[in-house]
């Protein structure tokens, strides 16, 4: 008899409770909460979405901000509304986030998108609805000031390129490193010693190697015409073969292919200072009488031209990267500085279409120089006077990349 | 034709790449991107060349007892070991590959790099005289560079560090860029050369 | 007299390598300390960025270097690894140079075990790929078409800390520790400029003077330069007696050194050209 009321207590909660759950209501002992305190639950506001800038199409950007009032949610959905009208969910993303890109939209079509709240597994808020048009742009917006620049520059080149093919007569400095070749050459053959050719420790793709090789192909044609041996040893097999052609032609061009030593040429290793110790071999052992050190390379620069020093052989070096320049300065006799390794080819072949596009080298860097000038001038005024604070902002921008 | 079929791919591929730089829309897009991808691929497949050659010329100079062929089945015994143990333990940790790798080639490419240090103490001897004002000025910032480099330049006197890092931020600075500049314009110049095919030299016999 | 400065002039070159190597092993075998101090030097611009970071941010380390500049870029791998473990970061390790993986991988694994931190879940290494330049720009695209998996050849899905991750967007930063090309670089050009993604580095001292210049244009946020931009990082980050401010010691000597050698050689070519007999 005691236990009658508990047991009476306990069917109406079982009964209240299937009850509760037939009508599809919250879990049993739930029920109380969410009557009493049916969370607000944060929802997005803010909402925009704009077509993706610098793209190739089919890409929308979307952002919010979430309401600071309400209970925080457990995830949010990214809603869309194509042109049939219907919804589709393309993301549930982590509470928190405020920006979400869609990558699966079609150029031309509106689309409308909203973000929701959920709660608890289910939609507890939702945002207002923002629409965009996907499309494609023809031109990176943050690239236009580099393009301008690209474009004075190959005008300015391309022109005394077809100044240099009409004949008329272009002056270059003289260049003692290039100069120097053919008393190089001619050394090694008065010693009956080999000429050695370094052409950096860089693949084909690198300019500075391509520059090497060009200049190959004349110092072949030079020790052909002398009769001295070549050696190239590379750090590239790719750089192996374009050499093997390159002296190749160089011989033939001298009328002498029957000289030609295609083993002469050959691939040491890819590794840094592997190559350097087989070079170093290479000097140590063969004492050429003149040593070319003409490309791309890095702190294995020193190594190698101390060591042709060492022997006593003449050494042009010639290099593009800063860093390494001090090295040949200090222990070639002769050093090509930058973009004298790349006038090489035009310098030695005086080719007018070659030596053309040197004088628009040279007219290039004095726009660069006058640029750099007025720049300077303006944002230190600039300081003090306004105006010319917008045109270094301007000129700034100019050549940023974006 | 020798020529023609290399200058088009040159200047069809240069082209490309410029444009896709600054044109996103299609097809510049996904041209550049292929040509991308195919880049690494050739990149990679130019490894097998080179290894293909390393063994090619080592084992002719054994076979025709060439000048210096003992040292030729040293190279060929390495690098068959390497790729052996790589192919069969991976580069895992603690295994033999990586065994080798750290105990031997680590310490032999370390011990080159080291040469460094006496080849600029004796380029240094010999090559830095205070001939002219000009000479002596960069000997000046070398020593403060030098000393700000490490510790007992600070312990000699505390400006040095901060000496150290103007020459650096300034006129290091100004200098590196004039290179960077002239250089960055030579490979502009030389990079329209070869897209267009005035430049043909580096494809051989193409004067 | 005028003969000993001719002949000092001259000196054998194998004597200068003697006394350098002198240089190089006496404070070793002596065990010669020199504190570390740090001014206001690039490698503390870096340490402060990293400092800045919110915890749990992803920061990609890029060990673009071989065992021949290992010297002077594994005590920095160390030191920075340690650094990001400490503030919580969670690191993907990557290298554009072939032998760069393995060094990386041995920095992070013996790291990783004595901060308590887990493969997969605080750091990872995706190991080397080819490309350079051309494959950080896809990695702006995606980073999972590059590494599908990592350097174990565990799948991209299968690595809890990389979901989420899709592109350079999803990095808050890049330290490339580089010994050449492909380096920091091509990081600045192709992930730096392109993406706005912030790098710093850690280079051998040879290539520091050229990366200034990026570091004036704010297009770098550090730079650890030579052995004492680690020494440097370590003494910021605490480690006493790390490997890179054990090497200062020597290196202090061996620059007094050659200092020395600079000013004897300049003493004795002013004496030669004094008595007429310079060259």
């Amino acid at each position: 008899m005691n236990r009658l009321p508990a047991v009476i207590l306990l069917l109406l909660m079982l009964t209240a409770g299937a009850a509760m759950s037939q009508s599809g209501g919250p879990p049993p002992g739930d029920e109380i909460r969410s009557t009493a305190l049916a969370p607000v639950v944060s929802s997005a506001m803010e909402l925009e979405a704009v077509d993706t800038p610098d793209d190739a199409g089919g890409n929308v950007d979307i952002t919010w901000l979430m309401e600071a009032e309400g209970t925080v949610p457990d995830s949010l959905g990214v809603i869309r509304t194509g042109p049939s009208g219907e919804d589709e969910l393309l993301a549930v993303l982590p509470t928190g986030t405020l920006l979400y890109r869609d990558t699966t939209a079609l150029n031309g079509t509106t689309y409308s998108y909203s973000i929701v709240s959920y709660y608890r597994g289910e939609i507890a808020g939702a945002s207002g609805e923002v629409s965009a048009v996907p499309s494609a742009q023809w031109l990176y917006s943050g690239r236009v000031g580099m393009m301008i620049i690209l474009i004075i520059l190959m005008s300015i080149i391309l022109y005394y390129i077809e100044t240099g093919k009409r004949g008329k007569e272009l002056f270059i400095r003289e260049i003692a490193g290039l100069a120097a070749v053919d008393d190089a050459v001619g050394r090694a053959t008065e010693m009956g010693k080999p000429v050695l050719y370094i052409p950096g420790i860089m693949d084909m793709d690198d300019i500075q190697t391509i520059a090497s090789m060009v200049i190959l192909g004349r110092v072949a044609r030079k020790t052909a015409e002398y009769g001295s041996p070549l050696l190239v040893p590379t750090s590239r097999s790719v750089v192996m073969s374009v050499a093997q052609e390159v002296v190749k032609e160089g011989y033939i061009q001298a009328g002498r292919p029957d000289a030609y030593n295609k083993e002469s040429i050959n691939y040491l290793t890819d590794d840094q200072f592997g190559y350097a110790a087989g070079v170093d071999g290479i000097i140590v052992r063969e004492k050429p009488a003149a040593i070319f050190l003409l490309g791309t390379f890095y702190a294995e620069s020193l190594i190698l031209a101390e060591t042709g020093r060492s022997v006593g052989a003449i050494q042009i070096a010639g290099t593009a990267m800063p860093s390494q320049i001090p090295f040949f300065v200090a222990a070639c006799d002769y050093t090509l500085i930058g973009e004298e390794l790349f006038a090489a080819s035009a310098y030695l072949s005086r080719e007018p279409k070659l030596l053309g596009s040197l004088k628009g080298q040279d007219a290039a860097k004095l726009f660069f120089i006058v640029l750099i000038v007025v720049g300077v001038i303006a944002a230190t005024i600039g300081q003090f006077w306004p105006p010319l604070e917008s045109v270094a902002e301007f000129l700034r921008d100019l050549v940023t990349v974006n | 034709m020798r020529l023609i079929i290399p200058l088009a791919i040159t200047f069809t591929s240069g082209m490309i790449m410029i444009l896709n730089f600054f044109i996103p829309h299609q097809p510049f897009a996904l041209l550049g991107d292929n040509l991308q991808e195919w880049y690494m691929i050739v990149a990679s497949g130019a490894i097998f060349l080179g290894a293909a050659n390393l063994l090619h010329v080592h084992f002719r100079k054994i076979r025709l007892k060439l000048k210096n062929w003992k040292y030729s089945p040293v190279t060929i015994v390495g690098f068959l070991v390497m790729i052996i143990l790589g192919l069969f333990y991976g580069v895992t940790e603690n295994l033999p590959f990586d065994y080798l790798f750290m105990n031997m080639v680590a310490p032999m490419g370390a011990t080159m790099f080291s040469l460094l240090a006496f080849f600029v103490a004796s380029a240094a001897f010999r090559a830095f005289r205070a001939s002219n004002w000009r000479a002596t000025l960069l000997l000046t910032s070398a020593f403060l560079v030098m000393l700000g480099q490490v510790p007992i330049g600070a312990m000699i006197w505390d400006k040095i560090p901060l000496a150290k890092v103007w020459l650096m931020a300034i006129p290091n600075t100004a200098g590196q860029r004039a290179v960077m500049i002239g250089a960055a314009m030579g490979v502009v110049a030389t990079s329209l050369r070869m897209i267009f095919g005035i430049e043909r030299s580096y494809l051989g016999g193409a004067d | 007299m005028a003969d000993i400065f001719t002949k000092i002039g001259n000196l054998d070159r194998r004597i200068i390598f003697v006394l350098i190597a002198l240089s190089v092993i006496i404070p070793i075998l002596t065990d010669l300390i020199i504190p570390n101090i740090v001014g206001a030097e690039p490698s503390r611009d870096l340490f402060e960025f990293v400092d800045s970071l919110p915890p749990g941010s992803n920061v990609i380390i890029s060990f673009d270097y071989d065992p021949s500049t290992m010297p002077e870029l594994q005590p920095m791998a160390e030191a920075v690894v340690r650094h990001l473990f400490e503030k919580g970061h969670k690191i993907i390790g990557m290298a554009l140079w072939p032998q760069g993986a393995a060094l990386g991988q041995d920095a992070m694994s013996s790291l990783s075990d004595s901060l308590g931190k887990e493969q997969y879940q605080d750091w990872v290494n995706l190991g080397y790929k080819t490309g350079g330049g051309v494959m950080i720009v896809r990695l702006g695209t995606s980073m999972r078409a590059i590494f599908p998996t990592d350097r174990d050849n565990v799948p991209w899905s299968e690595i809890p800390m990389l979901q989420g991750i899709n592109n350079l967007d999803d990095i808050q930063l890049v330290i490339s520790l580089s010994a050449g090309d492909p380096g920091i670089i091509a990081w600045v050009m192709m992930a730096g400029d392109r993406y706005d993604i912030p790098i710093g580095g850690g280079c051998t001292a040879v290539s520091a003077p050229q990366l200034y210049t990026y570091l004036q244009t704010e297009q770098m946020v550090g730079l650890l330069g030579g052995l004492k931009g680690a020494a440097d990082y370590e003494t910021l980050v605490g480690i006493d007696n790390g490997q890179a401010i054990r090497g200062m010691s020597p290196q202090s000597v061996a620059h007094i050194a050659i200092m020395l050698f600079i000013i004897i050689g300049n003493v004795a070519y002013f004496m030669q050209k004094k008595r007429g007999g310079a060259r």
